[in-house]
């Protein structure tokens, strides 16, 4: 258990923390603006990483990939949201169906379980092999903080236009965006795609960083998004008020449940095959917290109602 | 302005908790009336009201607005020629938005949303003048979200929010229902100011008989998904709630069942 072990761990825990930041992003878009718990994330994030790495080796530019990936994201959002709203089926159910078929899309898109890319003789944009001993600006910590930062600028941007308000007012309240004249299912639709282009890009970042696609790269993608998405609210949820802030608050929460899950790691607390019931139960909890707080700290449930204290 | 054609609606066709809402309906609106709308509980009022906002398709029958046949519309689609004030004050603002932001939501509705900005600076102005007609002071708090207001407040701002962009037909669902007294008062009167100011042709639903003696000029009564009762012109000004309940019981056979129709 030398400290420095954990430290010298700390760069690629970084790196790692904001790749899946951008995923955390895509499930702030549906978790908390539309209100949707969007579950296709786990299968779209591999589809992602699979069209990036198969786009990469049969010749293309990383850029090119890239948005390949973002696009084929987008796409799956598409197929959820058309699950949900042209044929009715409940976003949950929605989003596991794709998620599903997704598998073995993602398997006909690699071919394979799983397809490995070298850095050696591609020219990936991010890499594990980049962590030390290259100039900052090829750095991943580096190339992805600053990805994350134009990807919230511009969130931050559309999220303010009309499209972007319609949105947002879907998600908080369906009748009252319909009486304003806003089609909620394609408010709806248009959230899911947004989501999952996040998602795919994101996935893309992650499979040139770890340096392959894995049919089960994606599996428990949506805990980890909604780990970051609830640790971010609770540390920064008194600070950042504003929409961009926000976004930035769940980055960070992605890049401290990785640091959490590194301690765990390195204190030996539990072996790596028990990490996924640890992420479980540690986002179970998180997710009881406002519920509990409601049921049995309420000290303002009768100003709360409001309706008759004009 | 208004016209409701024979339409037909029954909610869970072919169970035992069959109820037919609307029977063969028919009601047509001239322009700038006021129309006020009582019955008892499933006598139908809120089914006509979602009807013609078009919140489910419906079984038979035709609705047109200002001559603009919509019955086949969604109800995203016919939100331009209405404004909607509903019963439930969480019901018709996005909790979460700023006052502001709702009330620029509403200046859109119609309008085909794309990229433009979500509000400018020029509409924060026009907002701030416009609340002022409430004298609730949200001018000075334009940024709040609308979840920090209370229900009147809410309901004050849907109202406003609902004659934005001036509608065809102005449809209240019982908006001052969920109000204390005093509040709902203050509401009403504020509907009726911009009622007048903008010559909106208005259904009003109210529990309220007293209001909807008082307000409009015309009154109608349902009960059984039918009208039983309309009421216009002088005899409505002369109107009294005995009137009323005595034409009630003429109309309907029975005696009115509903305490709070009467005492409210």
């Amino acid at each position: 258990m030398n400290i420095f072990n954990l430290l010298n761990a700390m760069p690629g825990v970084f790196s790692q923390g904001l790749i899946w930041g951008i995923t955390a992003i895509g499930i702030y878009i549906t978790y908390r603006v539309l209100d949707i718990a969007d579950l296709t994330v786990d299968g779209s994030l591999c589809t992602g990483g699979a069209v990036c790495i198969m786009m990469m080796l049969s010749g293309h530019n990383v850029f090119i990939a890239m948005i390949a990936a973002t696009l084929a994201g987008m796409l799956t959002g598409l197929v959820t949201g058309l699950f949900h709203t042209f044929m009715g089926i409940p976003a949950i159910l929605a989003g596991i169906l794709s998620q599903l078929g997704l598998y073995s899309v993602n398997l006909k898109i690699m071919g394979k379980a799983n397809q490995a890319i070298n850095v050696d003789k591609y020219d990936l944009l991010v890499s594990l092999r980049y962590i030390k001993g290259v100039v900052f600006y090829k750095n991943p910590i580096f190339v992805v903080a600053l990805t994350i930062l134009i990807l919230v600028l511009v969130l931050y941007w559309f999220f303010g236009t009309e499209l972007g308000c319609a949105l947002r007012a879907t998600g908080c309240n369906g009748n009252m965006a319909r009486a304003q004249g806003i089609n909620t299912n394609k408010s709806k639709v248009l959230g899911l795609m947004i989501s999952n282009g996040l998602v795919g890009l994101s996935g893309a970042l992650l499979a040139q960083y770890q340096g392959f696609s894995d049919i089960n790269m994606g599996r428990g993608a949506i805990v980890i998004g909604l780990a970051a998405v609830i640790i971010g609210e609770a540390v920064f949820g008194k600070i950042f008020k504003n929409f961009g802030f926000k976004l930035i608050g769940v980055v960070l929460g992605s890049i401290i449940y990785y640091i959490v899950l590194q301690i765990v790691i390195w204190l030996q607390i539990v072996d790596t095959d028990s990490l996924k019931l640890l992420s479980a139960l540690i986002v179970a909890v998180f997710l009881a917290i406002p519920f509990w707080k409601n049921k049995y700290f309420s000290k303002s449930a009768l100003k709360k109602g409001g309706n008759n204290n004009a | 302005m208004l016209e409701l054609k024979n339409v037909t609606k029954v909610f869970n066709p072919g169970t035992v908790n069959e109820k037919l809402a609307l029977d063969n309906f028919s009601l047509t609106l001239e322009n700038g009336d006021f129309v006020t709308v009582i019955g008892g509980n499933g006598a139908g009022k809120s089914t006509m009201m979602n009807a013609i906002a078009g919140v489910w398709p419906v079984d038979a029958g035709q609705i047109l607005i200002d001559g603009i046949d919509v019955t086949k519309l969604p109800e995203h689609k016919r939100a331009k020629f209405l404004g909607r004030v509903f019963q439930d004050p969480m019901t018709g603002t996005a909790a979460t938005m700023g006052i502001e932001e709702n009330l620029a939501l509403a200046k859109r509705r119609g309008h085909t949303r794309f990229l433009r900005p979500g509000i400018t600076k020029k509409e924060r102005e026009e907002y701030k003048e416009l609340l002022k007609i409430l004298g609730l002071g949200l001018e000075e708090r334009l940024t709040s979200k609308v979840g920090l207001l209370s229900g009147g407040q809410r309901q004050a701002l849907t109202l406003l929010m609902a004659t934005l962009q001036k509608p065809k037909l102005l449809l209240l669902d019982e908006h001052t229902a969920a109000l204390d007294p005093k509040t709902a008062a203050k509401v009403l009167e504020t509907t009726e100011y911009i009622v007048n100011k903008d010559h909106l042709t208005t259904l009003m639903i109210t529990h309220n008989m007293k209001d909807a003696i008082t307000h409009g000029n015309r009154l109608i009564m349902l009960m059984d998904g039918k009208i039983i009762l309309d009421i216009r012109g002088e005899e409505k000004k002369k109107l009294t709630v005995e009137d009323l309940l005595h034409k009630f019981e003429e109309a309907s056979g029975e005696e009115f069942a509903n305490d709070k129709a009467i005492l409210g």
